[in-house]
Parts: structure tokens; C-alpha cells; sequence
């Protein structure tokens, strides 16, 4: 009988660990590219929905010191952030880990609701942990959902005419980098979750170290 | 060889924190086109030109996308507007079968191109304008550019400015020398007499106070690619 999977595979500890200090580099070198024009919207039309006018993001934020080292090392590591991501999507498909860590609504929508009751406090039952809960597989999808649309809408800012339909779907050059903030921001937001989750569930850390322990 | 662990000097752990050491260390922000910065981007050079399609155009855009009067960004690295000497022409030169001079009228009496398009800084923000002028195609057809001058330079009399750009994005039926902005004749803050325009690249390459063309057989640098922005900037 073949073993039964550890809870994180060698497959799913390399992309995540490789993830790490790739997002980094890459949020960081995007605010001190942000900060050459700290603004949203076309020259002489600002966008009234963003709050941050004419405020560079603060220094510590920022990678590559100035715009020409920030774009390098932007578009030097965003290949390795798809190279990676596309990596771990293909091992999702071809090992079937898709079918343990994916959110399909009709499965996981309720349990994703009570989980986040529990966590609300609005419910006594723990969640399940084992594999995955709804609300755990809520979250691992939209990353990577977001991730997808982070690096369209960077396609569109790095190549709005050679990629023109992309940049026409995204509605234009300026709402594409609006997004391509916005779901930086958001992508930051599951970050502090994450950890925060993590923090309350050490186990979870030693696990995504070392594969844990195997359930047979 | 004594490793009390048994011989495995070289752990997995140690070898991946060595990389990561040795990768970023040949990063140096200061000096972004050498090292390791300038292994990928020479790659996203090539990556870059690939994709580049000589058939696609940058989008006409409609009028109420004009950004409006004044607050298309003035740029230029001398001290003052720099205003065009006495008795100005164009040099056009290099790998050509006839080198010579061009006044502003021998331009305007050349095939027009009109456009209004969107202008894409490496700063990051957009601008709409409408341009016109003659294609640095015609240009090349009319003093019998060398098809060896895979190259073309852009010189300027703004304190030195120059930028030499891939024969495939200078030869594109967006890429215009401009006498012409915004339907009047192109303004002093913006480039007069005469700039380099264009829908595939990115501002910095779209040299402005013209002085020279130039046909070459091999690229040379920019104003600002010399300091570390990318050479190829393409949109």
C-alpha cells in the first residue's frame, strides 16, 4: 500500500519557501517604483477613489533605491514568481492535490462560513483541520487568484501596446496599475492573516518545515 | 576530513542559503545592467524583442481622453527650455546612400502622419496628446539608409540628449519625427522643432530638440540608458 501523503508535500514547501523573499523583492521594488509617481490615474485626471495622492510609500518599504535599480530587479524576479507559480499549479493538477486544496464552492462554501464564525467568535465548534477546512481552501485559491491577476495586470504596465487586448480588458493602462496596487494591498492583507493564523496554529509552521507527520 | 556529522559538508540547507547569498549579492541596485540585474534584463532584451510585433499599433485614442492643456509634463535635462540655434536643420547621416541636411520645410513637404495616442513614462504615469509629422521610415527611404543599419541614433541640442534605438521599433509606421503637437506646431516645452515620437517605446527614448539621424551598424547608448535604464524600453 502506498504511503499516505505527509500534510505538506516536498512539492508545496518549495514553492511556498521560495515564495517568501520573491514577494518581497517584488513588493518592495514595486513601491520605489511606485514612488517615482506616487499618483493613480492619467497626467491631469487623478483617480478620487485612491486616498494615497501624491504620498510616497515610506522608505523602508522600498527596494532598489532608485527607479532604474527598482524596474531591474522588478522584472528580473517576476520571472521566477511565475516560473514558480506556474510550477506549483501543474504539481496541483498532476498529483491531485487540487481535489484536497482547492475551494469548490458546493463543497467547501459552508464550512468556510462557519469556520469564519468560529474565528469570529460567533461559533463554540472548532473547525476542522484535517486536511484543509473550507475557509483554509477559501484562502490558498483567492491567492492564488489574486496572484494571477497581479501578474496580468504587471504584463499590462510592462507591455500596455504589444499586449493590448490584456491592457483592453483591464479597461485601460491606468486602471491596470490601480489594480496591480490594490491587489498588492490585498495580497498583503492575506499575508498578515496568514501569519496571524500561523501564530495560532504553530503546528502548521513545523509542518510546512517538514513535511509532518504522515496520516495512514 | 573530520565532519562530525558524517561528511555532509555541504547540507541542502547550506547550499540554498549560499545561492540566495551569491544571487543577491550580484545585485547591486547602483548598478543595475551589470551582475545579475543585467543577466535578466538582457534577457527581458531579448524577451522584449520577440514580442515585439512591427504590425501593431498603439491604439488611436478618442478626444476626451486628451490630457488636458498643461498638464502634459514638460521634460528636458538643460537649465532652461532649450531653444533651437539660428539657421536649424536636421543632419541625417551614418550608413546612408545620401547624407545631407533637412530644413524644417523639406520635412513638412514629406508624407504626413497624424496620431493621437497614449505616451507611457518609466515614471509610471500616462498622457494622451495627438502628434504629427514624417515616419523615420521615410526618412530612411529618402536618404537611402543601408539595410546593414540595423541601428538608428537620435541627437539632440538639449545638453547632449541622445538615444539610439533597434532598426524594428525606429522603422515602425508609429515612430515619427514630430514638427506637430495637438494639431499646432509642436512648442518649445515639448521638443521644437523637432522629436522623436512614437506609439512602442517608453518617453525617455523619444528624444526631443533634434539635431541628428543617424543609420548604424551597431547600437550605441541613451542619455539615460548610460545610467542605467533599460536600453531597449519598449511599450
Amino acid at each position: 500500500m502506498p504511503h499516505a501523503p505527509r500534510p505538506q508535500p516536498g512539492p508545496v514547501r518549495l514553492a511556498h519557501w521560495v515564495n517568501v523573499p520573491l514577494l518581497a523583492i517584488l513588493a518592495m521594488s514595486g513601491l520605489q517604483i511606485l514612488a517615482a509617481y506616487p499618483m493613480m490615474g492619467p497626467q491631469g485626471a487623478p483617480y478620487g477613489v485612491y486616498p494615497f495622492q501624491g504620498t510616497p510609500p515610506p522608505g523602508w518599504t522600498r527596494l532598489g533605491e532608485w527607479l532604474a535599480g527598482a524596474r531591474h530587479w522588478h522584472f528580473a524576479f517576476g520571472w521566477f514568481f511565475v516560473l514558480n507559480g506556474l510550477c506549483y499549479v501543474a504539481w496541483l493538477v498532476g498529483s491531485g492535490e487540487w481535489r484536497r486544496r482547492l475551494f469548490l464552492p458546493r463543497r467547501d462554501a459552508r464550512d468556510a462560513l462557519h469556520t469564519a464564525a468560529y474565528y469570529l467568535r460567533l461559533r463554540k465548534e472548532p473547525p476542522r483541520q484535517e486536511p484543509y477546512n473550507g475557509l483554509q481552501r477559501f484562502a490558498y485559491t483567492g491567492v492564488l487568484v489574486l496572484a494571477l491577476v497581479e501578474v496580468l495586470s504587471g504584463l499590462v504596465l510592462y507591455k500596455p501596446v504589444q499586449l493590448r487586448a490584456l491592457t483592453a480588458l483591464f479597461g485601460g493602462y491606468d486602471p491596470a496599475r490601480l489594480v496591480h496596487l490594490g491587489v498588492l494591498a490585498l495580497l498583503a492583507l492575506f499575508t498578515v492573516g496568514h501569519v496571524v493564523m500561523v501564530a495560532l496554529h504553530p503546528r502548521t509552521l513545523g509542518e510546512m518545515v517538514t513535511g509532518g507527520r504522515r496520516h495512514e | 576530513m573530520s565532519d562530525p556529522r558524517g561528511g555532509r559538508l555541504l547540507t541542502r540547507r547550506t547550499w540554498l542559503l549560499g545561492t540566495a547569498a551569491v544571487a543577491l549579492g550580484a545585485c547591486d541596485s547602483s548598478r543595475p545592467r551589470q551582475g545579475f540585474l543585467g543577466a535578466m534584463e538582457r534577457f527581458n532584451q531579448r524577451f522584449q524583442s520577440a514580442l515585439f510585433d512591427p504590425e501593431r499599433l498603439a491604439p488611436e485614442e478618442p478626444a476626451e481622453a486628451l490630457t488636458r492643456p498643461g498638464a502634459f509634463p514638460q521634460y528636458f535635462i538643460s537649465d532652461r527650455v532649450p531653444l533651437a540655434p539660428a539657421g536649424w536643420a536636421l543632419q541625417v547621416g551614418g550608413l546612408v546612400a545620401r547624407p545631407g541636411v533637412l530644413s524644417l520645410d523639406d520635412l513638412r513637404l514629406m508624407p504626413r502622419t497624424d496620431y493621437r495616442i497614449r505616451h507611457h513614462c518609466v515614471e509610471g504615469w500616462s498622457a494622451v496628446a495627438s502628434w504629427h509629422g514624417v515616419r523615420v521610415s521615410e526618412l530612411a527611404k529618402l536618404v537611402g539608409a543601408d539595410p546593414r543599419a540595423r541601428f538608428v541614433e537620435f541627437r539632440s541640442f538639449d545638453a547632449g540628449y541622445y538615444s539610439s534605438w533597434d532598426g524594428p521599433s525606429a522603422f515602425h509606421p508609429q515612430t515619427i519625427l514630430a514638427y506637430g503637437m495637438n494639431g499646432a506646431p509642436l512648442p518649445p516645452e515639448h521638443g521644437a522643432p523637432l522629436r522623436l515620437y512614437s506609439g512602442v517605446k517608453l518617453g525617455y527614448k523619444m528624444v526631443k530638440y533634434l539635431t541628428a539621424v543617424n543609420f548604424l551598424p551597431e547600437p550605441t547608448g541613451g542619455y539615460w540608458e548610460d545610467r542605467g535604464y533599460e536600453w531597449f524600453a519598449g511599450v
